[in-house]
C-alpha cells in the first residue's frame, strides 16, 4: 500500500514495487493527460510535479518513478494544473495564447515542467525545459509562453501539504535512515537499492526485469545531507544531482556547470550521486569530476564502514569494489582552491550522455604546473584518471611544447571504443582538444561556444 | 472573413489541460487485449526453427500468431505488395515483425514477445549504399534519369569544373506519440479502427484486404495524431492490420502501441542519400551544366521509396535555373528499415545536393556563396517573357519565382552583409572559436507527384440551430489543418469559427481520401470544404430567391437581413437540404514520371533563411546563434499557425543536419533507437535570436483564398545551418570543408582537421 496526494486528493492504493507512476495514472486512474513518449525518462512527455515535505515542486518523469517512491509525497499531473473550477494556470493560458502547442502530445509534460519552474520562480527557461522534447514547434513559442507567464502569481491551488499523510505505514522497504538501510541490506544483500530510479527504472521498463527485493532510499534523511566544513565537503549518497549542483555552484562552479547538462531537471531531481557512482557506469558524469577533485568514497555494510579513493572503486567495466550488502553512504571531497574545469562532449548539449567527459584539476604556480589530476568518463570501461597525461604535465612549464607532449600521452592512458556516440579516434582527439582548451582558456581565449552570442 | 487571421489551434485548450485524446487515450471496452510484435534479430536470412512454447505459456498470453495464422492477405505495403505483416520465413532487417503476441496487458505482451526461440540461417546483409551498388540490389530495373540540354557538352566547355560528393544521413521522425491502434470488432463482421495515421483510407484498404472483406466493412477514425511528419503515412498499417486480425480471431477489441524502442527499430525513416556531382561554371559562378547522381538507401521494402526518390530528382534544381542538367537516381534495396515519407519526401536531399554545389562553387571562386546563388536563381515572375519561360530539368515552366525579391528583403531585414563582415572580423580575433553565416533559398513543388492523389472530399452539415458540423479527408497531426479548414467554412458562412464543430477524420463520412501529406492538406481539403459550404449557401440563396450574402453572423437576403441561425431555421422549415459534400481536384497537373516530363506541381512555395553559427575548432562542438527567415505562404490563412510551421520546420531541418545521427552496427542493428541515443533538438538548440516573417503576396495560382502550402517547405530552411557550419569551417583552412550530414561535433572536427592538413 502506498499513500500519496494526487492532484490534492489522498490516494491509497495497492501497487507492485516496480509499478510505474505513469502506468498507474493512465491504466488505473484513467488520467491519460500524462503521456508515454519514450518510457525511459528522455522525452519529458510524462512529466509530473512531485512535492515532498520540504514543499519544493520537482518536475520528474512518471515513466521511471516507482510507486513506492511516492509514499508520503504529493503528485500533481496536468489534470491538476488547472484550478478546481477549470481556471487555467498562467502557463496554460500563455501556451494557448503563444501557440505553444501543435500536435499537443508533448504539451502536458511541458505544462507540468513549466508550472514547477513557475512555482519555484525559475526563469532559466531553456535549462528548465531541456528535459521536454517537442518535435513540432521548434520551441520558440514555448519559450515565449514560459517568459510571458513568469511574472504571474502562482495559483493557490498549486500549494501542496503532505502533513496529513506523513508517517503512514507501507509494506515497502522505505528506510528512514542509513542505519535502518544498513541493517536491512546486510540481511538482503541481493536486493536492489533504488535512489531516484533513473537507471533502475530502465531495467524495468526496457529490459523488463522483475526485481524481487527493492529498497527505496528516498526517505533516508541522513543520506540526503551535504555538509561543508573547512576541510571537507561530504555529500550523502542519496543527495540528488540537483542538490549537488546547488552545492557546487560556489565551490567548484565548473562542476556545477557540467551538472547543469547532466540529464534534465526531471532527471536531476530524481537521480542521486550515490547511484551515479554505484552503478559503475563508464559514462556517468559525476565520477570524473569527483576523481579529479581527489574524492573519497564512504562504503558501509551493516555497521562496518570503510573509505577508499573513488578512483579505486571502479575496478573494471561492470565490476566495482563493493561487497554484496555494502552500499555507498557518502562521497567526500577535500576542500581546495578551485582549479577544476569540467568539459562534457555530447551530440546535443543538453540532456545527452557524454561521448567523453574530461575533468582537469590543474594547479599552477606562476608558469609551472605543480599538480595535475585529470580524469575522464567515456574513454575506458570505467571512469579513469589519465595518469600519463598527468605525469607529462606535472612539474612542467605551461608551454605549448608541454601540452603537445601531454596530448600524445592520451593514447597511453586510453583505448576508447567506437560506438553510436563517437568513434574511438574522435574520443582521443577531443580529449586532446579539451586539454588544449584548459590552457587556451587560461590564456584568455574564448573557448566555450555556449558563451557566444550572435 | 475569418481567414487571413491568426487563431489558436482548435485543440490548444485541450492540449494544455491534458484533455486532448490520442489513440492510446481512448477508453477501451472491458476485456480489450493488447498486442506486441516479436522482431528479427538478424538482418538477412531465413528462419530455420521457431519454438514459441514459452511465449504461449507466458502470463496473460491469449494467442500467438505467425504468418500461417493469418486468414487472408499477409501484406501491409502501401505500394508493391512486398511487405508481409509477419515474416513468411525470410527476414530482411533487424526489427522485422516475426510473430504477434496477443495478451491481457501491454506489458504481458511485451514480455512474452521476448520469449520466442528462433533459429536463423544467416546471409550476408546489404547494409549500405555501397553494399547495394556492389550487389546491384535495387528497386526498379535500373536508375531513373531526368535530363535537360546537353550536359556533357556543357561540362566539357565550362571554364571551371568541380566534382564532389555529399553523404546525407537519414532522420527518425520522432513524433512524440508513437504508433498506436485500437480495433473494435462490430456485429456482422465489420471492424472499426482508431488509428494514429495520416492515411485512414490506406488503413481501411489494408485492413479490408487482411480481413478478406470489402472496404465498406471497415471504418477508420482518426481524431488527431501526436505528430506525424510522414512517419504515419504508411507505417501505421502494420499495427492496424495486426489489431484487426487479432480482434477478428479472438472476438475481442485489440489494441497495440509500440514502445519507443520498438517504434524506432521497426519503422522506416527519412532516406539516407549520397549525392555525387560534377558541375561546370563560369567566373561569376553561373552554372553551365551539372550532373547529379543520387543514391537513395530505401531499406528492405519498396514502401514510398520510388516517389521519394522522384521528388529528390525534382528538387535537384532547387532555386536555380539549369540550362544543362542530368539527374540520375539509384533506388537501392538494403537490409535495413524500409525508409519512408518524411516531411519534404526526398525534396530536402535533392535540394541539399545543389546547395552543396553552390557552396563548393563559391568556395572555389573565393566569393560569397550568396552571390553564386543569386547568379543562378530562376528569374522573377516579373521579368519573364511569354515566349521564353524558364523551365526546370523536367520541363515545367517556373513562372512564379519571387526569390530575387524575397532574398533582397531578407538580406536587408537580417542585416546579412554587415553580419558577414562582422563574422570575418570576429574570426580574425578569435583563434579557437569560429563563426559562419549562410543564406539559402527554398523552392518547393506543391502537389502529389502521383497525380490522381490530388483530390479531396468534404462533408458539411448545418443543423437547424445554426451550428455547423465539419468533416473532410485531411488528418490533424498538429499542423493546424482543422483550424484552418474551420476558418474556411466559417468564412463561407460568414460566421465565427466557434460555430464550426471540427470532427474526427472518418472513412465513413468522406471516402477515398489521400494521405494528409505533400503539404497539401489545406490546399485540397480547404477547397473541398469551401465547395461543400458553397453548395449549402447556394441552396439557401435559392430558398431566399436571389442574391444572398453571408457575413458577420448575418445573412443578407433580398427580403432583408437576418441572423445566420434564423436563415438556417427558415431553410430547414422550407425543406432545404442543409448537408452537402464537396469535392476538389487540383487542376492543370500532368506528369510522366518515367520520361521525367510534365507539370507535376500546381505551384511552388518559396522561402529563404540566414543562419549564423559558431564552432569550436578543438572539439567540433557547434551551435546555431541566430536564424532569420522570410517565407512565402501566399495570402496566409492563419499567420500564427504558418509561423509555427516555419519555426518548427526550420528546427527540425537543422536537427536533421546537425545532431540527429542514425547509427547502425556492422550486423545491421540500429544502435540509436531511443531518445537516449538519437538526439533531436531540445529547447536550448533553438536559435537564441529567431526572427521569422511571412512574405506578403497572393499565390498567383488559384488556391484556397490564395494561400500556399506550408507543411514541408520550411524544413529545408534548415539547410542554411549546415552551410553556415561549412562557412565557419572554411575560415580555418584552405581546402573546401566538404561537410557531410549530419554535421555532428565529430564531423565538424574532422572537417576542420582535413582543412588544416
Amino acid at each position: 500500500m502506498v499513500t500519496f496526494l494526487l492532484n490534492g486528493e489522498i490516494v491509497q492504493s495497492r501497487v507492485g514495487a516496480t509499478d510505474t507512476l505513469l502506468d498507474f495514472l493512465r491504466e488505473r486512474m484513467g488520467l491519460t493527460g500524462t503521456k508515454e513518449g519514450c518510457n525511459e525518462g528522455d522525452c519529458g512527455a510524462c512529466s509530473v510535479i512531485v512535492t515532498g515535505a520540504d514543499g519544493v515542486a520537482q518536475a520528474q518523469n512518471a515513466c521511471i518513478l516507482f510507486m513506492p517512491q511516492l509514499h508520503g509525497r504529493a503528485v500533481r499531473t496536468v489534470e491538476g494544473i488547472s484550478g478546481p473550477n477549470g481556471g487555467m494556470h498562467p502557463v496554460q493560458q500563455m501556451m494557448v495564447d503563444h501557440h505553444g502547442s501543435q500536435c499537443g502530445f508533448c504539451t502536458p509534460g511541458f505544462i507540468t515542467t513549466m508550472a514547477a519552474a513557475h512555482k519555484n520562480g525559475a526563469t532559466d527557461h531553456k535549462d528548465q525545459l531541456a528535459g521536454n522534447l517537442c518535435r513540432c514547434t521548434g520551441y520558440a513559442p514555448i519559450l515565449r509562453a514560459a517568459q510571458a507567464a513568469a511574472s504571474a502569481a502562482v495559483p493557490l491551488w498549486m500549494e501542496e501539504d503532505v502533513s496529513a499523510i506523513d508517517g503512514l505505514p507501507s509494506e515497502f522497504v522505505l528506510p528512514e535512515s542509513s542505519d535502518e538501510l544498513a541493517a536491512w541490506y546486510s540481511q538482503h544483500p541481493d536486493a536492489t537499492l533504488v535512489g531516484g530510479g533513473t537507471d533502475v527504472g530502465l531495467w524495468v521498463t526496457k529490459q523488463l526485469q522483475e526485481l524481487s527485493q527493492v529498497a527505496f532510499l528516498g526517505r533516508c534523511a541522513d543520506l540526503q545531507q551535504i555538509t561543508i566544513d573547512d576541510t571537507t565537503i561530504r555529500i550523502g549518497a542519496a543527495c540528488t544531482i540537483t542538490q549537488v549542483l546547488n552545492a557546487m555552484r560556489d565551490v567548484h562552479p565548473s562542476f556545477a556547470d557540467m551538472l547543469r547538462r547532466y540529464g534534465s531537471v526531471q532527471v536531476r531531481n530524481a537521480a542521486t550521486i550515490g547511484g551515479n557512482i554505484a552503478n559503475g557506469s563508464p559514462i556517468g558524469d559525476s565520477p570524473p569530476a569527483l576523481i579529479a577533485l581527489g574524492a573519497t568514497l564512504h562504503l558501509r555494510k551493516g555497521d562496518i564502514r570503510r573509505e577508499i579513493l573513488l578512483e579505486d572503486f571502479f575496478v573494471e567495466y561492470g565490476r566495482q569494489d563493493r561487497e554484496a550488502g555494502e552500499f555507498v553512504e557518502a562521497v567526500s571531497i577535500p576542500r581546495q582552491a578551485d582549479t577544476l574545469r569540467c568539459y562534457k562532449i555530447s551530440k546535443r548539449f543538453d540532456q545527452d550522455i557524454s561521448a567523453a567527459c574530461g575533468c582537469f584539476n590543474i594547479v599552477m604556480e606562476g608558469e609551472v604546473i605543480t599538480s595535475a589530476r585529470v580524469a575522464f568518463g567515456g574513454m575506458a570501461g570505467t571512469p579513469k584518471r589519465a595518469s600519463s597525461v598527468e605525469a607529462a604535465l606535472q612539474g612542467q612549464p605551461a608551454t605549448q611544447a608541454t601540452l603537445d607532449a601531454a596530448k600524445a600521452c592520451f593514447e597511453k592512458d586510453f583505448t576508447p571504443m567506437s560506438d553510436m556516440r563517437a568513434s574511438a579516434e574522435y574520443r582521443l582527439q577531443v580529449a586532446q582538444g579539451m586539454l588544449q582548451r584548459f590552457f587556451d582558456e587560461k590564456s584568455g581565449h574564448m573557448t566555450d561556444v555556449l558563451q557566444v552570442r550572435a | 472573413m475569418t481567414v487571413h487571421r491568426s487563431r489558436p489551434h482548435d485543440s490548444g485548450t485541450l492540449h494544455v489541460t491534458g484533455a486532448a485524446r490520442y489513440a492510446d487515450d481512448i477508453p477501451t471496452p472491458a476485456n480489450t487485449l493488447h498486442l506486441a510484435f516479436a522482431t528479427s534479430a538478424i538482418a538477412n536470412g531465413s528462419i530455420t526453427e521457431m519454438d514459441l512454447g514459452a511465449v504461449e505459456a507466458a502470463d496473460g498470453v491469449v494467442a500467438v500468431l505467425t504468418a500461417r495464422d493469418l486468414p487472408f492477405d499477409n501484406d501491409v505495403s502501401p505500394s508493391a505488395h512486398d511487405e508481409p505483416l509477419l515474416s513468411t520465413g525470410s527476414v530482411h532487417y533487424i526489427g522485422q515483425p516475426i510473430f504477434l503476441v496477443v495478451a491481457t496487458s501491454h506489458l504481458a505482451a511485451r514480455k512474452a514477445a521476448r520469449l520466442g526461440q528462433i533459429t536463423y540461417a544467416k546471409d550476408t546483409p546489404i547494409l549500405t549504399i555501397e553494399d547495394a551498388l556492389a550487389a546491384e540490389s535495387r528497386f526498379e530495373e535500373g536508375p531513373r534519369i531526368y535530363a535537360k540540354g546537353d550536359v556533357e557538352a556543357a561540362l566539357g566547355s565550362a571554364k571551371h569544373r568541380l566534382s564532389g560528393s555529399i553523404d546525407i544521413g537519414g532522420q527518425e521522425h520522432f513524433y512524440l506519440e508513437g504508433h498506436a491502434a485500437l480495433a473494435l470488432p462490430q456485429d456482422g463482421g465489420e471492424m472499426v479502427v482508431h488509428a494514429s495515421s495520416q492515411h485512414p483510407t490506406e488503413i481501411q484498404h489494408k485492413v479490408a484486404e487482411a480481413l478478406g472483406c470489402p472496404m465498406n466493412a471497415v471504418r477508420v477514425e482518426v481524431r488527431r495524431m501526436g505528430g506525424g511528419f510522414g512517419g504515419k503515412e504508411s507505417q501505421g498499417n502494420a499495427l492496424c492490420v495486426a489489431c484487426a486480425i487479432a480482434a477478428r480471431l479472438t472476438g475481442w477489441p485489440c489494441k497495440m502501441r509500440y514502445d519507443r524502442d520498438d517504434d524506432m527499430m521497426i519503422t522506416g525513416k527519412r532516406h539516407d542519400f549520397r549525392i555525387d556531382y560534377d558541375v561546370g561554371f563560369d567566373d561569376a559562378g553561373r552554372v553551365s551544366g551539372v550532373d547529379f547522381t543520387q543514391y537513395a538507401k530505401c531499406g528492405w521494402a519498396q514502401d514510398l521509396s520510388l516517389p521519394v526518390a522522384d521528388r529528390a530528382m525534382l528538387h535537384a534544381d532547387n532555386a536555380y535555373l539549369l540550362d544543362h542538367a542530368r539527374i540520375t537516381s539509384h533506388r537501392l534495396k538494403t537490409n535495413t528499415q524500409s525508409n519512408t515519407a518524411f516531411r519534404g519526401f526526398g525534396g530536402p536531399q535533392g535540394i541539399l545536393g545543389i546547395e552543396r554545389v553552390m557552396d563548393h562553387v563559391a568556395h572555389h571562386l573565393g566569393v560569397d556563396p550568396l552571390q553564386v546563388r543569386r547568379a543562378n536563381y530562376y528569374p522573377s515572375a516579373a521579368s519573364i517573357s511569354a515566349k521564353t519561360k524558364p523551365t526546370t530539368p523536367y520541363g515545367m515552366a517556373v513562372t512564379d519565382s519571387i526569390l530575387h525579391e524575397l532574398t533582397e528583403a531578407l538580406e536587408v531585414s537580417s542585416d546579412y552583409q554587415a553580419r558577414r563582415a562582422a563574422v570575418s572580423a570576429w574570426n580574425a580575433e578569435n583563434a579557437v572559436l569560429k563563426k559562419g553565416i549562410a543564406l539559402t533559398p527554398v523552392k518547393f513543388g506543391i502537389s502529389f507527384t502521383l497525380t490522381h492523389l490530388n483530390q479531396a472530399g468534404a462533408l458539411v452539415h448545418v443543423y437547424q440551430d445554426g451550428s455547423i458540423h465539419l468533416n473532410h479527408g485531411g488528418t490533424e497531426m498538429g499542423q493546424g489543418l482543422f483550424t484552418k479548414v474551420a476558418q474556411v467554412a466559417a468564412s463561407v458562412f460568414g460566421v465565427s469559427p466557434d460555430r464550426v464543430q471540427i470532427t474526427a477524420t472518418d472513412t465513413g463520412k468522406v471516402p477515398n481520401t489521400s494521405a494528409t501529406a505533400a503539404s497539401s492538406g489545406t490546399d485540397l481539403n480547404g477547397m473541398a470544404v469551401k465547395a461543400a459550404c458553397e453548395t449549402i449557401c447556394d441552396r439557401m440563396a435559392a430558398h431566399f430567391g436571389g442574391e444572398v450574402s453571408f457575413a458577420n453572423g448575418n445573412v443578407t437576403t433580398p427580403g432583408g437581413v437576418m441572423r445566420f441561425e434564423e436563415a438556417v431555421k427558415s431553410a430547414y422549415e422550407h425543406r432545404v437540404s442543409l448537408s452537402a459534400t464537396g469535392f476538389y481536384a487540383t487542376p492543370d497537373v500532368a506528369w510522366d514520371r518515367i520520361k521525367g516530363q510534365g507539370r507535376p506541381f500546381f505551384y511552388f512555395a518559396y522561402g529563404a533563411a540566414v543562419t549564423e553559427v559558431v564552432i569550436d575548432t578543438l572539439t567540433g562542438e557547434n551551435r546555431i546563434l541566430r536564424a532569420d527567415i522570410l517565407h512565402d505562404c501566399g495570402a496566409s490563412l492563419n499567420p500564427a499557425l504558418d509561423i509555427g510551421q516555419i519555426e518548427g520546420g526550420y528546427v527540425q531541418g537543422a536537427g536533421w543536419l546537425t545532431t540527429e545521427e542514425l547509427v547502425w552496427d556492422d550486423n545491421g542493428a540500429l544502435k540509436t533507437h531511443a531518445p537516449a541515443t538519437y538526439k533531436i533538438p531540445c529547447a536550448s538548440d533553438a536559435p537564441d535570436v529567431f526572427n521569422v516573417a511571412l512574405w506578403e503576396g497572393d499565390n498567383p495560382a488559384d488556391t484556397i483564398y490564395r494561400s500556399k502550402a506550408v507543411g514541408e517547405p520550411p524544413l529545408m530552411l534548415g539547410i542554411s545551418a549546415l552551410m553556415a557550419l561549412s562557412d565557419a569551417i572554411a575560415s580555418t583552412g584552405t581546402a573546401y570543408p566538404a561537410l557531410d550530414a549530419p554535421a555532428t561535433a565529430e564531423r565538424v572536427l574532422a572537417a576542420v582537421k582535413r582543412g588544416q592538413r
